[in-house]
């Protein structure tokens, strides 16, 4: 069952240690990283149905025999954009997080709102947030 | 008319640049109404299409079955259609002046904007016909979820829509892996073509797998007992016009995928007979109810409250899934429409208090029953429908289920559902008592509510009152949609 599947296996466990990253850790970007790897793992998994031994591409030409499915790699372009998409969502809550709290560490941010203040102040910071986020991607992607 | 089915999802798809595009507020607002009045008028002629001559299919650029992608529009899908629509309509009403005091004008046109898209993802959620259709749909709605619920007033709606993020993509993620195990076995994407071949191959381990996935995947996204922890900071948090409509329409949406799969795809013979789906299903939704309902009996804040009422809701309605039986699914479907409509006017009523008294704590709300009759009695009338008292839609649908409960002999679940009702009717009396029998503060300065957001709050309540009273068409709605499911499960 190993021998013949290690394939699968070995993209299940992806998965796997990416979903315990997101359970495990407190820390809002390693989860990111842990979802991110979630969705490699299935990406992983998608690809190799389709993949057969001695399978080429799946570019039509007259010395090829045996042709890879193209299908899952299609589905799977589709998957990584939603992935990249999610992604990015992501991190810019987390970036809008910091700028409101100070941290990115989830159980600091549960205790600063327990102690903390919730109401007229956080708004003003909220408001900031948005301006200076949009100051941030500029600088982001001139670095 | 026979481009209906594409035009109501890409309509509002095409709207979500333009509103970012337009850049003043009132122009975006006016492109999201238009962009929800015509997927309601496209959602009512399919539904007058559907009814007169079958389901309608429609082949994306011409392309044959089971290689294109379809969008379906059946019987069962269109209560869904009309649903969805509807709130986006009724949304539309409450948002002009609900944003308008709520954020500055650069970030309404965005939230516009994520609305639009919002509404053309539970719309393509809802009509396609093709598995991995479904999960970009899916996705795309979540997308612009997680971005409208951060946009909330307090800091904690970004931390709110971090977590449904994360939580939701892994459900997501779920889902995909379901519909990667299903498309091993198979080899195809197409829901009908899926179903058949499932039939013909028989009971297998990784369709079973891919049932195992899919249902935890999507109960994650309709936020089913215990996977509901997303949920209230996200409903509570959001701003007032996005819980309105995210309360209505995108759970309700997840449970109708729910359905699609387990009967229209796998077959109810594989998922409620072979594998354990209906006694899950019935464990699952008789919990929720009694543990939803008694932690909304808890919260100090009254959208707080409302979201926990949410997840014991999801429980009724997963109840009648659950059962698998005609009369069954009819009143899940009928509680699908009637709670939608009762959820949508108390958020609604919420945001207007918010509005009015900047916090929804219970204590700020004391006396503001004697100041703003109009808008708190929406929220007694749509309060009652929540408790299911006649003559309202939750009266007609809570008991379809307790027929359809009684018929199949669950004693159990029909206690829970008779014990969230009582939970029910202190969490809601509590909050009446508070607003209209204590004293109002001193000194509180008056402020006359915006007449377009009580429209469109008193037009929601005044709907579940008309759906208790005259209730022929939900009933045929949900008959039609039920029938449907079972007849081309397989089951």
């Amino acid at each position: 069952m190993i021998a013949t599947h290690y394939v699968y296996w070995a993209f299940f466990a992806l998965m796997l240690i990416g979903l315990y990253v997101v359970i495990s850790h407190g820390n809002l970007l390693k989860k990111l990283i842990g979802l991110s790897l979630f969705q490699v793992g299935v990406f992983l998994f998608y690809i190799s149905l389709g993949k057969r031994y001695g399978g080429s591409a799946s570019i039509i030409s007259e010395d090829v025999r045996a042709y890879s499915h193209p299908l899952p790699q299609v589905l799977i372009l589709t998957a990584i954009v939603v992935g990249v998409a999610t992604l990015a969502v992501g991190l810019a809550l987390a970036v809008r997080i910091f700028e409101a709290y100070g941290t990115v560490e989830e159980d600091e941010i549960t205790d600063d709102d327990s102690t903390g203040p919730d109401g007229a102040d956080s708004d003003s910071t909220g408001a900031k947030g948005t301006g200076s986020l949009h100051k941030t991607d500029r600088h982001g992607s001139g670095s | 008319m026979t481009q209906l089915p594409v035009l109501q999802v890409t309509i509002p798809l095409a709207c979500a640049p333009l509103c970012v595009l337009v850049r003043s507020r009132t122009a975006a607002w006016l492109v999201f109404l238009a962009a929800a009045l015509f997927s309601l008028t496209c959602a009512a002629l399919l539904t007058e299409q559907v009814a007169d001559d079958g389901p309608v299919r429609y082949r994306m650029g011409g392309w044959p079955v089971p290689a294109g992608i379809e969008f379906v529009v059946g019987d069962f899908s269109t209560p869904i259609l009309l649903l969805v629509s509807l709130s986006a309509a009724a949304a539309a009403v409450y948002g002009h002046r609900s944003v308008a005091a709520e954020m500055d004008a650069r970030r309404s046109t965005l939230l516009y904007a994520c609305l639009c898209l919002t509404l053309a993802g539970l719309l393509g959620l809802t009509v396609t016909g093709d598995v991995f259709n479904a999960f970009v749909f899916l996705e795309i709605s979540s997308l612009a979820t997680y971005t409208l619920i951060a946009m909330g007033r307090r800091r904690r709606a970004l931390l709110a829509a971090f977590r449904y993020l994360v939580i939701g993509s892994v459900g997501a993620v779920f889902v995909l892996i379901g519909i990667g195990l299903a498309y091993a076995v198979t080899g195809t994407l197409n829901m009908a073509d899926l179903a058949q071949r499932l039939s013909d191959s028989g009971g297998n381990r990784a369709v079973q797998a891919a049932v195992v996935f899919v249902f935890v995947g999507l109960a994650i996204k309709m936020a089913l007992f215990p996977l509901h922890a997303w949920l209230p900071a996200a409903y509570a948090e959001a701003p007032s016009v996005v819980s309105t409509f995210i309360a209505a329409a995108s759970t309700k949406v997840a449970i109708y995928v729910l359905c699609r799969f387990a009967f229209t795809v796998f077959g109810a013979s594989l998922v409620f007979h072979s594998m354990p789906g209906d006694r899950i299903g019935l464990l699952l939704a008789a919990v929720a109810m009694l543990v939803a309902s008694a932690a909304a009996c808890l919260q100090n804040d009254l959208r707080y409250l409302l979201a926990w009422s949410s997840i014991a809701q999801i429980g009724y309605i997963m109840a009648g899934v659950a059962l698998a039986t005609t009369a069954g699914l009819s009143a899940a479907y009928l509680h699908i429409m009637a709670h939608a409509v009762t959820k949508a006017a108390l958020f609604g009523t919420a945001g207007l208090l918010l509005i009015r008294l900047g916090s929804v704590q219970l204590s700020a709300l004391a006396g503001i029953g004697r100041r703003m009759p109009w808008t708190f009695a929406a929220f007694v009338v749509a309060g009652l429908g929540l408790i299911g008292v006649p003559p309202t839609a939750g009266f007609v649908s809570k008991w379809a289920l307790v027929a359809a409960l009684v018929e199949r002999d669950q004693w159990l679940v029909l206690g829970a559902l008779l014990a969230s009702s009582l939970l029910a009717v202190f969490y809601v009396g509590r909050v009446v008592e508070i607003a209209w029998f204590r004293e109002p503060p001193e000194g509180a300065e008056p402020v006359r509510p915006a007449t377009s957001m009580v429209a469109a709050v008193w037009f929601l309540a005044l709907l579940s009152l008309y759906f208790g009273i005259d209730p022929t068409l939900p009933d045929r709605l949900a008959d039609a949609a039920a029938s449907a499911l079972l007849g081309t499960g397989g089951g």
